[in-house]
Parts: C-alpha cells; structure tokens; sequence
C-alpha cells in the first residue's frame, strides 16, 4: 500500500518537475530574446497575438461541438477554409470590389453576415446528414466520418479555388501605424474590432439566453435533457450553427487580411485551432480563447524572435506543445479533470 | 510450443482457439494465388495477342501490382493498431517515412563521410554505408518499432479522441522534420526536400535487383505481406491479441479483468510500427529512393479507409481493401478517366476526385455498413450494438 503509493508521488514528483523545467526553459528563452531585441520581441508578439484571435473564432467551433457530443469534428478547419472561398467570391467577384472605400467597407460587413450564415449552414448540414445517425455509434465511428467530411470539403475547395494558392485583393485599409518602433496594422486592429464583438455576443449566448441554457444541459446530460423537455437534436443543430458562424467569421478574417485561400488552408489552421482548444481545456470556452491567444502568440515568437527555430518549424512546435500538455495536463490550463463515466 | 500453426489435426480439433485460424489453409491458397500471378507476370504477360498484354500493361500494370503491395503491408499494421486494439492512429505516415528513411541512411551514398558495406551489392569502393536489404528490413522494422512505442507511451492514458490527435501530431512533426532535415545543427539528416536517390539494390541469392525486375521484388513483398498476415493471425490467437479485443471491446472491463492496459496498448502500437518499418523500406527500394514530400497527411487517411473499407479487424478483408484502393488510387483512376475521356471526347480530370472518393468512402461505409466489406464476426456484433454508451471501440 505505502509502496504503490509512495511509487505514485515519486512519479507525480517526477511529472511536476520536468513540466516546470519546460516552462522555466521557455521563459529563459523569451528573457534572452527580449534582452536581445525588445522591439522584435513586442513586434512578433503583435503578430501573434493577431493570429491567435483569428485561431480563438475557430477555436470555439471545436470546443463548442466537443463540449456538447464530444467529437473532434475534424472538419471545421476546412469550414473555416470554405468561409475563406466564400468571403473571396462574395466581395471580389461578385461585388466587384478590389480596394478600399466607403462601399466595400459596407459590402466587407454585408459579407460578414452573408459568410456567418453560409457556413453556419453548412456545418448544420453536416451535423444532420453525417453525424446525427452516428451519435450513439461507437466512438471511432463519427471520429472516421468527421475526417470523410474533412476531404469532402477539400474536395470542394479544390473545385473552388483550383490546386494551388490564391491571391486576393484586400478591401481594407492598408496601413499602419507605429508605437515606439512596433508597427501596428490597421487590418489588426480591424480584425479585433470584428472579433471581440463576436466572441462578448457568443458568451452571451451560451451563458444568458435560453438557448445556451439549454445547450448546457444537453452538454451535460443529453438524456436528462431530454426528459426536462429540451429539444436536443435543436440544441446540437444550433451548437453546429454557433461554431459554423464563428468559422465563417474567421474566413472571412483570414481571407481579407492575408489575401491567400488554398483549399488545404483550413487542414493546417485548424489542427492549430484544436490545439488551442486542447490546451485551454476543450468544452471551455474562455479556455479556447485563452489557448488561441497563446498558441498565437508562441507561434508568432517562434517564427520572429531572433533567437528561435523559424518558420519552417512552426507546425513542429505547435504539435510538440499538443504532445508535452497531453503528457503533463491532458486536461488543459483551464479544464476540469475528466471522470470516466460507465 | 506450435508457433507455426502446424499442430496436428486432432489436436487442432481439440483446441477451440485455433479453429478459427487454420494456418495451412490460408498458407495454401496464398501460396498459390501469389504464384499463379508471378508466374503470370513473368512469363505469360508478354506472350499473350497484344490487344490482351495493352489491357494489362494499362489496367494491371506490375508497379502498381508492387505498390499495392506495400500499401498492404503498411494497412495490416494499421489493423493491428486499429483494428485490434482499437486505438485510432492517424499518423501512421510517420511509421512508413521513418522505414524509408532507414533505407536511405543505410542503403545508399547519403553518409559520404564513411564507408561501410555489409552485405550489400553494391561496390566496395564507393563511400557511405551499404547494408544488405535483408539486414535493413530487419533494422528499419526494429526502429520503428522503437518509435511505436515512443509515440504510443504518451498516449496510454488519453481517450481515443486525444489519442488520434497526438498520433496525427507525430505524423506531422516526423515528416516536417525529414523535411527540414538538410541542416539540423549543421548536419544533413535527410537531405531536406532533395531527399535521398538512388538506394541500393536488392541482393537475392548472389542475383542483383535493379529498379526494373519487377517480378523478384513483387515475390519479396508478396512474402513480406504473407509474414505479416502470418504474424497479424498469429498474434491476434494468442494471449496479446486476446487482450488487444478486449480493450478494443471494453477497456475498463479489460483493466478489471487483469488485462495490462499499458503493455498490451504499447505492444500494439510497437507491433503496427514494426510492419510500417517493413513497409516503409520496402517502398523505398520500389521507388528507388526516399523523398520527404511524399509523406502527407492524406496517405495516413488513405490506409485508414483501406482498413474501414475493408472490414477492421480482419486479415483479409484488410488485404481486399488496400488492394482495390491501392488500385484506384495509382492506376484505376486514371485508366478509367482516359478511357471515359477518349470515349465521350471530354477532358474531365479524373485523379482530382480522389479527395471526393475518399472521404465518400469513410462516410459510406461508417453511415451504412460501419463493419467493412469482409467483416470480421466478432467486430460486427459490437458496431451495432444499438444505443450502449459504454462499451465502443477505441475505448471511452
């Protein structure tokens, strides 16, 4: 007994100090770069920070749909890349709009709404047709089909976009502006403007309305929902247009601010994402945001410090992070410990 | 100890495990079909009227036939892992580049700076380390056994969902860093996106292999598949593969009832990795050469609906899958697109549907016949097993 004890707080013990050892590393390694070149240091992490509010909005998709039927929907990332395609054909070609101005500014909005209910769509769809018959199948089952929906999508993207990348003229403005020798772009700022809304209206949803009551419950007990009179394949079908919407926004995001869409896009963001999501703790919400954030921002170091491994290696470092945090905390920064249910 | 299978009938009879598994008649039909198509391949194909040598040179060609090969034995250590165990791996790729990779380390001019030779047919004069194919199989098969475990320890005590997302991790992080592998610290490891070309040729009792005698090497990987199946249907009657099903049935069961969750996860994992070691060096001398961007995501996707299509859990219903998609995918396709296209004078680009067929397939088959083509009795009962939240595949 005092063995198999002792034997599990030595391991424990061993666990807690590599874990530490890791983080002090990281955080010796942003010192020295932040020694090395300040203004760097505050300009990679402006990057970063950028891109992480972009991976929160799909972020959110994943740990919506997790939190309530607990899948990995393997194809929200390409939902993501899909809104990318519809933002680029709404706005350049079939309004026309090439630069920035008054209109396009109104069509950008007029897009933001058109792309939140295309995907939203979309994502329903594929919730009612691919995965609703398989909820109670076993766990692999819906886990197989969410990667068949991925390459479908894909398939489409291809059709769409063509085999290779795509660029696209942007309708924002296109400056910048500099604080202390950190250039700030106006498209950053505009993609904050047009994520924090999003991301208040969501928290809103899910923790004041109904709606969000009643996706709760189902998250919690999808039975016992039931017997309370909750209508749960509604409940899910809305979860799917929550994160379907937020895909699309993101899209649309990525797609004016980079001006590139490849169909194999949404593979790459979204594993990104799902990190996120895992590292924040999936089924939390703040944790996605949260995740993404510093996902961003550890992408954005990597690829701009002076001292790092470079851009090359920016998918390696974020799966390497996904494979440590499975290692020391599969639960995440923000998450509950898991109970295995019987 | 029958480690071969070869008990005597009655005592056969006697033991109900291996009823299920008679091991001659397998051997023996396989055995046969495998050498009724070399001797078909190698002696018949050219003899025939043209119009039926152009049908198969078109439609069967022998490099496709080889290619098909490897994919087979690739997807019967995927089955091992997913099939049996019940664990989702997706980045098995990893597996099948770091075979291919051993090949080209231990089997070509790549490391310049010495010279060793072992075996190998090619000359002693020139530099870099030259191991006999046969050795390298062994080595190659061995490290990514290593690497299986590797990959699988941090996984032990994630659910399945966790689990294919950090299998997918490693099947992203090992091709990126073959990739980025020019200068890691100042050393070449894989010669970056150039990859590495040619690798040596296969010495078969004193004969050299060249890139083109097709015939030979389609007799090695047919009986590199057979030693697979042989292993797969071996293991799987035994006390591993035992416990393989009852984790992939019940995990919780399983850990209740005595089963070693950790070890039998592990070994899983090891032995899958071992046969995508195989199957990795065996493509590498089929292409003669390793080249990093040709392990992506999609051939990990590609063996996974070979196994889902053909029926998890079962040897053959594997085999039967990674055939036919091995067979569209490299040449069914194609062929099909230029005869439609010649017929009806279209342009239509048929290889581009791929992503199509694909993802139609693992949607299909898990909608409507979630067991595979050939299913497997056992895996069958459980996938339709109605409303049970408890016990599924890949553990909860």
């Amino acid at each position: 007994m005092t063995d198999s004890s002792n034997r599990f707080s030595m391991r424990l013990l061993i666990e807690r100090s590599t874990a530490s050892l890791i983080v002090g590393l990281v955080f010796v390694w942003l010192a020295v770069n932040f020694v090395k070149s300040p203004s760097q240091f505050f300009q990679s992490s402006v990057i970063g920070i950028s891109n992480g509010v972009l991976y929160a909005l799909i972020a959110l998709g994943y740990t919506l749909v997790y939190g309530i039927i607990e899948l990995i929907n393997f194809a929200h990332g390409d939902l993501f890349m899909l809104g990318g395609l519809f933002a680029a054909t709404f706005i350049s070609t079939w309004f026309g709009q090439e630069e920035a101005s008054g209109t396009a500014f109104a069509v950008f909005f007029l897009c933001l709404f058109a792309v939140m209910g295309f995907c939203a769509t979309i994502n329903v769809a594929i919730e009612r047709f691919a995965y609703r018959k398989l909820r109670r199948a076993p766990k692999l089952a819906p886990l197989i089909t969410a990667v068949g929906v991925s390459f479908i999508i894909q398939f489409v993207g291809i059709r769409w976009n063509g085999s290779g990348p795509k660029t696209w003229n942007s309708v924002l403005p296109d400056g910048e502006f500099v604080i202390s020798g950190v250039h700030i772009a106006y498209t950053t700022i505009i993609s904050f403007l047009v994520t924090i809304p999003l991301l208040i209206l969501m928290s809103f949803i899910v923790t004041k309305t109904r709606r969000g009551k009643a996706m709760r419950a189902t998250a919690q007990d999808a039975d016992a929902a039931r017997l309370m009179g909750i209508n749960v394949n509604k409940t899910i079908g809305f979860t799917f247009a929550l994160g379907g919407a937020l895909a699309g926004a993101a899209g649309l995001l990525f797609q004016q601010t980079r001006g590139v869409t490849n169909y194999n896009l949404g593979y790459q963001l979204g594993l990104i994402a799902f990190t996120s999501a895992v590292l924040g703790g999936i089924g939390n919400l703040s944790g996605a945001v949260l995740g993404a954030i510093l996902i961003g921002l550890i992408q954005g170091l990597n690829d701009g410090l002076p001292i790092g491994l470079g851009q090359q290696w920016s998918q390696t470092v974020v799966f390497t992070i996904l494979i440590l945090l499975m290692v020391f905390k599969p639960t995440g920064l923000l998450g509950k410990p898991m109970i295995e249910k019987v | 100890m029958d480690i071969l299978g070869l008990k005597s009938r009655r005592a056969r009879r006697k033991d109900p495990s291996l009823k299920a598994f008679d091991q001659r008649k397998w051997i023996r039909g396989f055995t046969i079909s495998a050498i009724l198509v070399w001797v078909f391949y190698a002696f018949v194909v050219d003899r025939l009227p043209y119009a039926a040598s152009d049908f198969f040179q078109t439609w069967f060609p022998a490099t496709t036939i080889n290619e098909a090969l490897v994919w087979v034995i690739c997807a019967l250590g995927l089955n091992i892992v997913v099939g049996y165990a019940g664990l989702l791996d997706l980045g098995f790729v990893a597996f099948w580049a770091i075979g291919g990779y051993v090949a080209g380390w231990f089997m070509s001019d790549f490391f310049h700076q010495v010279s060793f030779h072992l075996g190998s047919t090619s000359p002693a004069a020139q530099p870099g380390i030259h191991i006999s194919f046969w050795a390298v199989l062994l080595i190659g098969a061995l490290i990514c056994a290593a690497f299986g475990v590797i990959i699988g320890a941090p996984t032990l005590r994630l659910k399945s969902d966790y689990l294919a997302l950090v299998t997918l991790g490693f099947g992203e992080i090992i091709p990126q860093i073959f990739y980025n592998g020019e200068d890691i610290g100042g050393f070449n490891l894989s010669n970056g996106s150039k990859g590495i070309s040619p690798v040596d040729n296969i010495g078969l009792f004193g004969k050299t292999l060249g890139p083109f005698d097709l015939d030979w090497k389609y007799l090695i990987f047919v009986c590199l598949a057979a030693f697979m199946v042989f292993v797969s249907l071996r293991i799987r009657g035994g006390r591993l593969g035992r416990a393989w099903l009852a984790i992939r049935e019940d995990e919780l069961a399983a850990s209740m009832m005595g089963v070693p969750l950790m070890r039998s996860k592990l070994a899983a994992y090891a032995v899958g990795a071992f046969s995508g070691g195989i199957g990795g060096v065996a493509f590498a001398t089929h292409v003669n050469g390793v080249f990093a961007d040709r392990f992506s995501f999609s051939i990990s996707i590609i063996l996974l609906a070979m196994v889902v299509l053909g029926g998890m859990g079962n040897v053959w219903g594997v085999i039967v899958g990674a055939l036919l998609i091995a067979w569209v995918n490299s040449t069914g396709l194609p062929a099909f697109g230029d005869t439609v296209n010649n017929a009806l004078g279209t342009s239509i680009n048929f290889p581009s549907y791929n992503f199509l067929l694909f993802g139609g397939i693992l949607i299909f088959m898990m909608l409507y016949k979630r067991e595979g083509l050939l299913p497997e009795s056992r895996l069958k009962q459980i996938m339709h097993e109605a409303d049970d939240s408890t016990s599924n595949v890949g553990g909860h």
